[in-house]
């Protein structure tokens, strides 16, 4: 038992912190901001390369053969870097989708209304999408989203996550059964809970940063101890989250230390949590900056939202923990 | 990252629990929280028995009585002790826990030799005077005064809050031998012993209505200086080593404790009807996940210390979330109890649930104690806040 990461993991997440910080800086991303596709072909086959789709594809299948540990760590730099587009689906559904694992193809997901009538159905990235997957309780099902009757939104929550609508689903072409729906849940809990603990870290650097920076009464407004509780508070959520999220994806990989998917319903849980509770504790911390377009910290506030969705709602979480307790 | 056994750490987890389930059999009755003395023989009986079967001080140094283990079976000794319901610590909690593991590191070879073994024989039990009436979160302040002779201190000051000093034999004690003002450069670190003359011991009540604790009158008290851990005036720096095991590791175990806690709580929600609410279950389902990430950052914190050699700066985050998720989950028992949390004892008659309404009330009113010692909330965040985001101090 060693719960450090190991060498190759932290190799793993330098990689993926560099190749962000090259090709996807918050200026450049933030270009993007309102517009109908956010990252472009190119963007997109560079994730590809670098394995964010393909990682835990076997290698005879192409892929890089990885656990599911290796791809949290992968993961949370993408969250920390507010790299946009369907990055979750795509990876989810790496050999199960075409194209999918080598980025020729974008796939989106969304979640079968549970009820006709219901609200209208909101996709993310549409437009962009090459296939689009439906999970529902027991199956998943393949739609092409080109054959959708959808209505562009004209603005969203989040200005990095274009949205469209539609009032009818189709059923869709099976593609798989209550395992792959179950599996699909499970490592959306743990892989989106990685890109949410992505976010809530950035939003502990953003803060403390600008606690550090800002003075008022003479001082660093750091020094306060309303303000450094704050912090601290923040950093306990994501230390914590991120903790369950590295448990979860090893309980996945080595099924013997543990019930997976008790650990990937907490750890999506808690990871909502904290970085919906970070990105409001960023905004607060910044005063009127905080409420401006310009400092980025509602957009980690945004994205967490958007991310939460992609989940299964937090009271589904705890009742799934509660069962297998 | 890996959270697997090896072959060796699972037969260690076998032999461990095959002993136990023959021993546990064979304990006392446990005596009433209010007898000191019974207390300190049930404890230190139970040390004795881990003793002779090889299972005291699993990380500990062979030469001082050790098994000299990893960390990581350390943790699995806590693992089957909590799921075997073996008796807790408690007296041994300051020897085993922070003063023992800060003479591993701190103490000279003949220190160790003298101190170690009889901490793990229960032969020895060790209490800790750092607060002080006037030097609690701000322990740097502290005033009891040791002055050299010879080879030996000269001690005159008050302790408060020492926890269980009645039944004590040594004493972490922490002494200004600096100037007045001289704070975190001052500080000297002793071993007290508990039976010198000059020692007055004087109880307070808990609002638990115990005396876990109590005033510690120390009145020209002679130390010998070779009690001294770490140099003079060099104190602060082995406090902070004594710290971060109190914080970091001390409380490993109580994860676990609260695991058991919740699922008796589980238990008597599914009999008394409160699990048909959804509320009750998501509360579960959201104190479980939460239990589950602080055991996974547990042994993060472990994996990094068996690297190291001492907890890192990563129990202050532990120590805090743990603390307060702690009352939430006493919370939850008071709610589940009803009105039956107004008695304070156990109901005769009552369904005899896992978790019995004396443990619901008493684990409730002691939960507060949990954000006050060993650093309160507040001043873990201020240490999470300067030491580890860098925030400057205010
Ligand atoms: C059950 C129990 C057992 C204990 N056992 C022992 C023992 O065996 N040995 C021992 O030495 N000590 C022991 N303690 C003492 C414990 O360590 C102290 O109570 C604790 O450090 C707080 O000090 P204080 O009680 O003086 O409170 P104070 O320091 O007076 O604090 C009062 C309030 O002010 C807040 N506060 C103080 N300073 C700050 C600050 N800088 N910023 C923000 N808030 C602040 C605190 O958080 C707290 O809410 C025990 C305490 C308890 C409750």
């Amino acid at each position: 038992m060693d719960f450090e990461l190991s060498e190759d993991e932290v190799a793993l997440a330098d990689g993926m912190r560099r190749l962000c910080a090259g090709r996807f800086p918050l200026d450049r991303i933030r270009a993007a901001e309102g517009e109908r596709v956010v990252i472009d072909p190119s963007g997109w086959s560079e994730l590809a390369d670098a394995g964010v789709f393909s990682l835990r594809l076997a290698e005879d299948a192409g892929g890089l053969g990885l656990g599911t540990a290796a791809a949290a760590v992968v993961f949370e730099e993408l969250g920390r870097a507010l790299v946009p587009g369907p990055i979750l689906a795509s990876h989810l559904a790496a050999g199960l989708v075409e194209g999918a694992a080598d980025g020729k193809v974008m796939v989106g997901a969304v979640h079968k209304p549970r009820a006709h009538g219901a609200a209208p159905v909101v996709i993310e990235h549409l437009g962009s999408l090459g296939a689009l997957v439906v999970v529902g309780d027991d199956a998943l099902a393949l739609l092409d989203p080109a054959a959708l009757d959808a209505v562009a939104v004209d603005r969203s929550l989040d200005p990095l996550t274009p949205l469209w609508r539609v009032d009818h689903l189709p059923a869709g072409d099976a593609v798989g059964g209550p395992d792959d729906a179950a599996r699909w849940r499970r490592d959306a809990s743990v892989l989106g809970g990685a890109l949410l603990v992505g976010l809530a870290a950035a939003t502990v650097d953003l803060a403390v940063a600008y606690a550090k920076e800002r003075r008022q009464f003479g001082k660093p407004i750091g020094s306060f101890q309303a303000v450094k509780h704050l912090c601290a508070d923040m950093l306990v959520r994501s230390e914590v989250a991120r903790a369950a999220v590295h448990a979860a994806a090893v309980t996945i990989d080595q099924p013997d230390v543990g019930d997976a998917l008790r650990a990937a319903a907490g750890a999506g849980l808690l990871a909502v949590e904290a970085a919906m509770a970070n990105g409001k504790t960023c905004i607060q911390v910044h005063g009127g900056m905080g409420f401006t377009w310009e400092v980025p910290a509602h957009l980690y506030l945004m994205r967490a939202r958007v991310l939460a969705d992609e989940l299964e709602g937090s009271d589904t979480l705890a009742e799934l923990v509660a069962e297998r307790y | 990252m890996d959270l697997r056994y090896s072959e060796s750490e699972e037969s260690f987890r076998s032999g461990l629990r095959e002993w136990l389930a023959e021993v546990l059999a064979k304990l006392p009755p446990k005596p009433s929280h209010l007898d000191w003395p019974g207390r300190r023989a049930y404890d230190t009986t139970w040390q004795r028995m881990l003793f002779d079967a090889g299972y005291a001080g699993i990380d500990w140094p062979v030469e001082g009585g050790g098994r000299g283990a990893s960390p990581v079976e350390q943790l699995i000794y806590l693992e089957e002790l909590e799921r075997a319901h073996a008796p807790y610590v408690g007296v041994n909690f300051v020897g085993l826990l922070h003063a023992g593991p800060t003479v591993i590191v701190e103490g000279t070879p003949e220190q160790r030799a003298r101190f170690l073994p009889p901490i793990l024989r229960g032969d020895e039990v060790w209490c800790q005077g750092f607060s002080e009436p006037g030097a609690g979160s701000d322990l740097a302040s502290l005033r009891t005064r040791a002055e050299r002779d010879g080879d030996e201190y000269v001690v005159t000051g008050q302790k408060i809050w020492t926890s269980h000093a009645e039944v004590a034999d040594f004493c972490e004690l922490l002494v200004r031998t600096g100037p007045e003002d001289s704070r975190h450069r001052g500080i000297t670190w002793l071993i007290l012993p508990m039976d010198r003359p000059g020692i007055d011991f004087r109880p307070l009540r808990t609002i638990a209505g115990s005396t876990e604790f109590g005033e510690l009158f120390l009145d020209g008290v002679r130390v010998p200086v070779a009690n001294r851990l770490g140099d003079e005036n060099d104190g602060w720096r082995v406090t902070m080593t004594t710290l971060s095991f109190e914080r970091g590791t001390a409380f490993v175990g109580e994860v676990l404790q609260s695991m058991e806690l919740l699922r008796g709580l589980r238990a008597i929600a599914q009999s008394t009807g409160a699990w048909d609410e959804a509320s009750v279950r998501r509360r579960v389902g959201h104190l479980g996940a939460e239990l589950d990430a602080l055991w996974a950052l547990a042994r993060r914190n472990v994996s990094q210390a068996a690297r190291t050699g001492v907890p890192g700066i990563g129990g202050s985050v532990y120590k805090l979330a743990l603390s307060e998720l702690r009352q939430r989950i006493a919370d939850l028992g008071m709610d589940l109890a009803g009105s039956a949390g107004l008695v304070f004892g156990d109901i005769p008659g009552a369904r005899n649930g896992p978790v019995g309404n004396l443990e619901i009330v008493s684990t409730w009113v002691h939960s507060f104690s949990r954000t006050i010692a060993a650093g309160t909330s507040q001043i873990q965040r201020n240490i999470i806040a300067e030491r580890i985001l860098g925030l400057p101090k205010g």
